[in-house]
C-alpha cells in the first residue's frame, strides 16, 4: 500500500503535521479524523485497516499515547516516516510549551496569573473526568462501568500498584467480563 | 485553612499534607524517572506520572501538579508531554526540559515501533483486541482516580467548594456528555471561572503580592 511519496510530498506531510499540531489542544488524539483524512484518503498511504492496528498497537504498548503517530509514519515509510509525523505532531506544540514555561519562570505570580490557576484548577479536574468518561463509554455496559470505577476506586484509596490494576483488565478483556 | 490570597498558596497546601518536597539531582535522573513513568503507563502516562511525581519522588504538591497540568491541558499538543517539558524546565531549564521529554519518548518509541515490525497485524487476533479493550477500561478509571487524587488539591482554592463543584459540572457536561469542541469550552467555562477566580481572590482583598520574598510555585531556582 505505501505509495512512493517524492521529497516535496513528504515535506508537505511534515508541514500539514505542524500545523496539526498547533491545533491539538487536549492531545493528539483529538485529530484522528484529519490523520487519517490525511494518510488514508490524501495520501493513500495506508489502508484503513493499517491506520487502526497502528493505533491498536501504540495503546497496547507502554509510554505516551501521542506515539500512534510514530507507528502511522513508520508504517507508510518506515523509519523516515516515523521521524516526519512524530517531530511534525511534536516540534511546534513543544516550542510553545517551553516559550511559556521560559516567560512564567521565576516571576512573582500577578493577580492575572493567579486567577488563571485558581480558576482553570477545577476545570482540569473536570476535563481528565471527562477523558475517563470517553475512555469507558467506548465499551458499552455495566460491566465496563464497574471495573472503571473499581480501577478509580482502589487507585484514589489504596497504594495498590497501578500495573496491577491494567494487567487485572487485560486479563478481564480476555476473559470476555467486559 | 490557608489564607488563600498567599503567592505561597502551593507550598501551604503541601505542608497540609505533611509532605516535604524533594528535588531531582540532576537532568540524568529527569531522564531516568520519566522512563520509568512512561514505561509503566500502559493507555496513558498521566495517572501514572501523578502518582511517580507527587507521591512516589515528592518532586511537586498536588496543587503544583494541578497547575502544571491546567497550562499542558490549555496548550496544544500531547498533556503529558506539556507536563514533562514543563517539569523538567522547573527544575533544570531547557536541558532538564529536553532531558524529561526524551526520557519519555525514546524508550517507548523503540518499543512501540518494534511492535509494529513484529505484530503489525496482532490486532487482528481476538484476544488482543479483547485485552485492549479491558485495558482502555481500566486506564479511563486511572484518570478518574488521578482526577479524584488531584480534587485535594482544590481544598487552598479561593473559589470555595460550591463555585469549582459547578464550574467542573459545567465543564463535564459540557465536554463530556454534549461533546462540545475543547476550544469552545475552555473560552466559554475557563474564561468565567478565571473571571469567578479574579473576582474572589480581589474580594478576599488580594493586594499584589509584589514585595513578598516567597518564591513562586512555579518558580526557577
Amino acid at each position: 500500500m505505501s505509495a512512493a511519496l517524492s521529497i516535496a510530498d513528504w515535506l508537505a506531510l511534515f508541514g500539514q503535521f505542524m500545523v496539526l499540531s498547533m491545533l491539538s489542544i487536549g492531545g493528539a488524539i483529538v485529530l484522528v479524523p484529519d490523520m487519517q483524512r490525511l494518510m488514508v484518503e490524501h495520501y493513500g498511504l495506508l489502508s484503513v485497516d493499517q491506520f487502526n492496528a497502528s493505533i491498536a498497537i501504540a495503546q497496547a504498548s507502554p509510554g505516551p499515547n501521542v506515539l500512534f503517530v510514530a507507528v502511522l509514519g513508520y508504517q507508510a515509510a518506515g523509519p523516515v516516516g516515523a521521524a516526519a509525523t512524530l517531530l511534525g505532531i511534536m516540534l511546534p506544540s513543544s516550542v510553545l510549551a517551553l516559550a511559556v514555561s521560559r516567560w512564567g519562570a521565576g516571576r512573582e505570580p500577578g493577580r492575572l496569573a493567579r486567577a488563571f490557576k485558581a480558576g482553570l484548577a477545577p476545570v482540569t479536574i473536570a476535563l481528565l473526568i471527562c477523558s475517563a468518561w470517553v475512555l469507558v463509554a467506548q465499551t458499552p455496559g455495566w460491566r465496563a462501568m464497574l471495573l472503571a470505577a473499581g480501577a478509580a476506586l482502589l487507585m484514589w484509596r489504596t497504594r495498590i500498584h497501578l500495573l496491577w490494576l491494567i494487567a487485572a483488565g487485560a486479563f478481564a478483556g480476555i476473559l470476555g467480563w467486559v | 485553612m490557608t489564607d488563600p490570597t498567599t503567592p505561597s498558596a502551593g507550598r501551604a497546601g503541601a505542608a497540609e499534607e505533611a509532605v516535604v518536597l524533594e528535588r531531582p539531582r540532576s537532568s540524568g535522573q529527569l531522564f531516568v524517572a520519566f522512563t520509568a513513568l512512561a514505561l509503566q503507563g500502559f493507555g496513558g502516562v498521566l495517572a501514572v506520572a501523578q502518582h511517580g511525581l507527587c507521591e512516589q519522588r515528592r518532586w511537586l504538591s498536588k496543587q503544583d501538579f494541578l497547575e502544571i497540568l491546567s497550562i499542558g491541558q490549555l496548550l496544544p499538543g500531547p498533556n503529558i508531554c506539556n507536563v514533562a517539558l514543563m517539569v523538567g524546565y522547573r527544575f533544570f531549564g531547557l536541558a532538564g526540559a529536553l532531558c524529561a521529554l526524551a526520557g519519555l519518548m525514546t524508550v517507548p518509541l523503540v518499543i512501540v515501533l518494534t511492535l509494529a515490525t513484529l505484530y503489525g497485524h496482532a490486532s487482528s487476533i481476538p484476544e488482543v483486541s479483547r485485552a485492549l479493550r479491558g485495558m482502555a477500561v481500566v486506564s479511563g478509571g486511572l484518570i478518574a482516580g488521578t482526577a479524584l487524587r488531584l480534587m485535594a488539591g482544590l481544598r487552598t482554592n479561593p473559589m470555595g467548594a460550591p463555585l469549582c463543584a459547578g464550574l467542573g459540572l459545567a465543564t463535564f457536561v459540557a465536554v463530556g456528555l454534549m461533546r462540545w469542541p475543547l476550544v469552545w469550552t475552555l473560552l466559554g467555562v475557563g474564561a468565567l471561572a478565571m473571571a469567578l477566580a479574579a473576582w474572589r481572590i480581589g474580594r478576599a482583598g488580594g493586594e499584589a503580592p509584589a514585595g513578598r520574598a516567597a518564591p513562586p510555585p512555579g518558580g526557577r531556582p
